[in-house]
């Protein structure tokens, strides 16, 4: 079969073959860039707290894992640096 | 970054999935979030085979890239020229990511010698399996299923057996059948050559 082409060799072998090397993603991680847009949600409304409010703003900095935990967002690196990144710039 | 709100998501998943790659992209910009759940499902596979099998990065940094690569899609779905292309947007996005990223861990080597030889006819060959799974979609579920089960999932045949609630002397025919049928769609779909 060749590839990087439209798929035109039909042998059933090759077939299995082909769609054995596309495998689940573990579900979690699947699970985790579904919730994005509500991550974000939550992302924007704890920026918000923080920026009112100067003792919540500095448990975000000094343990923004256990503030997205509570917030129900998966404290991931990428999530982590927004925060970091946004609280920076104000 | 898209809107997540003042939007229609009454459509059932089952409508998303029947979707083009470029009409679900025009609803994840419209603020669909069923949507955007249709697209992380279909294109999932695709990001984390390119982390994995063509950059072979280890688990913890497949699972960062993935993250950073639907992050960004989310963030600049807006900018995409051609709805259509997302695939392929997704592909160079990931590939750029990894490149970064085995950068990052490489500081004494050339930058031209971070990314493997292989990596092209890796995604090729993705791009094949992709076009392929749009076939298998076509057929009944029960196909669907025991493919996706036996080949990408490498389940065994107690496992499938126990799953569809079926005899497991009946797993290795009944998969036997559906690459048939998988067959039978691929040449309905291959294009007429001139007999002339």
């Amino acid at each position: 079969m060749s590839t990087g082409e439209q798929v035109t060799s039909y042998d059933e072998e090759q077939l299995g073959e082909l769609l054995s090397v596309l495998p689940p993603a573990p579900e979690a991680w699947v699970q985790a860039a579904k919730e994005l847009p509500v991550a974000r949600q939550r992302l924007e409304e704890i920026l918000e707290r923080a920026s009112v409010d100067e003792s919540y703003r500095r448990r975000v900095v000094a343990d923004p894992e256990t503030v997205l935990e509570e917030a129900d967002v998966v404290a991931h690196t990428q999530n982590i640096e927004i925060i970091r990144r946004r609280l920076d710039e104000k | 970054m898209l809107q997540t709100v003042g939007v229609d998501t009454v459509e059932a998943m089952g409508m998303h999935a029947q979707l083009t790659d470029g009409q679900l992209v025009a609803r994840c910009r419209a603020g669909d979030q069923q949507a955007w759940h249709e697209l992380v499902d279909r294109f999932s596979r695709y990001v984390y085979a390119i982390a994995i099998q063509a950059f072979k990065l280890p688990e913890h940094d497949a699972e960062d890239i993935f993250q950073e690569v639907f992050t960004r899609a989310y963030e600049h779905l807006h900018k995409l020229r051609d709805d259509e292309a997302i695939r392929p947007w997704l592909a160079q996005l990931t590939r750029r990511l990894c490149i970064d990223r085995l950068r990052a861990g490489a500081h004494e080597q050339p930058e031209e010698s971070v990314e493997p030889r292989d990596v092209d006819d890796t995604i090729a060959r993705l791009d094949d399996s992709m076009a392929l799974h749009d076939a298998l979609a076509i057929l009944p579920d029960s196909c669907q299923d025991i493919l996706d089960r036996f080949f990408a999932r490498d389940e065994s045949y107690r496992t499938i057996s126990e799953a569809l609630e079926v005899p497991a002397g009946t797993i290795a025919s009944r998969i036997s059948r559906c690459l048939a049928k998988l067959k039978v769609e691929l040449e309905g779909r291959k294009p007429e050559t001139s007999t002339s």
